[in-house]
């Protein structure tokens, strides 16, 4: 349609500028959540990589870029959803939609057009399981999740937080066409991290998940009760983040990595659990939040590079 | 029938909102090349090298 006809169309619709034209590229890329988006990168290429199948670096380029496409197509429609809780929370009021720059009918045309290509070529490029993959995790965070979940139970992000764990094994799926123990594996690792790296900003943002009537569990259940789950969830996770090594899919550099770090993070979380009262109580939260995304990126770097450079080098650890 | 064109009649576009239609008409067309670029790619890696020697 062009942009005549559109305007046209509009003011027969009662629609303004704001509704017709959208804002700049970059707001368009703040739709995608680059961050989350980088994540989602980094975690699917260590499937892609761990994979026990050469693949062609073109293809693994294309696939990588499906797949962070289609991560940010989610998030581009999460943000459509959300616009109204998003428009209260101080963490968020200042993304596109709630700020004006972008107009919602535009965010859920390009989450979908979005969404559809990245299947669609992740399908073409690589192979339809993979794919499969990809439309679900995108269904299941901007359905389940943003339209059921969170705003209906405190588990919501425990539940939710698959859709953060698929990339590794959508990476995995786009390299041998198959889901297996090692795939689960780092799949476990992403979904057992989700909670206590939420619960811990949740901890510190309550009052603003409070303000807009989102069920955290520190708003329904109360700090205390979230401050014991980031420790249950933490010791949870230190055998999971072992488990690649332990079932001898990930080398000793892998294991002695995912030891120490889990350890911190775990002592991270007894501080979480034991810090209730004074300034501190925030503080240690909020040192387990960045704590957190530091322990997941060096786990995944360890595999990336045990796979993708270590051993093409001929080197095992 | 109104005799003026939509342009006359409709919304009349700030310079803000010209400068950032021009940006996401340039940002669509190198993405449009980008994703011609990326398939021509896959498709030559798929092939394989066998079909360049084949071809000679």
């Amino acid at each position: 349609m062009s942009d005549v006809t559109a305007i046209a169309n509009g003011r027969e619709a009662g629609l303004g500028a704001a509704d017709l034209v959208g804002g700049a590229p970059t707001d368009y890329l703040a739709l995608l959540k680059p961050r989350v988006m980088s994540l989602v990168i980094f975690t699917a290429l260590a499937g892609l990589v761990a994979a026990p199948v050469h693949v062609h670096p073109v293809i693994g380029f294309a696939a990588l870029l499906a797949i962070s496409v289609g991560a940010g197509a989610s998030g581009a429609l999460n943000m459509w959803y959300d616009r109204d809780i998003d428009a209260i929370m101080s963490r968020t009021r200042t993304r596109p939609i709630p700020s004006g720059r972008i107009a919602p009918r535009e965010a859920l045309a390009f989450g979908l057009t979005l969404s559809a290509f990245a299947v669609f070529t992740l399908g073409v490029v690589t192979n339809w399981l993979a794919a499969g993959l990809l439309a679900f995790t995108i269904f299941f965070y901007a359905v389940v999740y943003t339209m059921w979940l969170k705003r209906w139970t405190p588990q919501n992000i425990v539940i939710g937080g698959a859709a953060g764990a698929f990339p590794p094994m959508i990476g995995w799926a786009a390299a041998t066409g198959s889901i297996s123990v090692e795939s689960l594996a780092l799949f476990s690792i992403i979904f057992f991290w989700t909670p206590p790296h939420f619960w811990a900003l949740a901890l510190f943002k309550s009052a603003d998940y409070g303000r807009a009537g989102v069920p955290m569990l520190p708003n329904v259940k109360g700090a205390a009760r979230t401050r014991l789950e980031i420790f249950l969830y933490s010791v949870l996770l230190v055998p999971v983040c072992l488990s690649p090594w332990m079932i001898g899919f990930e080398g000793r550099a892998y294991g002695v990595v995912a030891l120490v770090s889990s350890l911190i993070m775990l002592a991270l979380a007894f501080a979480v659990w034991r810090d209730t009262e004074g300034r501190d109580k925030d503080k240690a939260a909020k040192r387990l939040f960045a704590y957190s995304i530091l322990h997941l990126f060096l786990l995944f770097a360890v595999i990336v590079a045990e796979h993708g450079i270590l051993a093409p080098l001929g080197f095992a650890s | 029938m109104d005799p003026r064109s939509p342009i006359e009649n409709g919304v009349v576009l700030t310079p803000a909102q010209q400068k950032a239609r021009r940006q996401r008409n340039i940002a669509i067309g190198l993405a449009v090349a980008l994703l011609c670029a990326l398939f021509y790619a896959v498709t030559i890696a798929k092939l394989g090298s066998g079909v360049i020697k084949g071809a000679g």
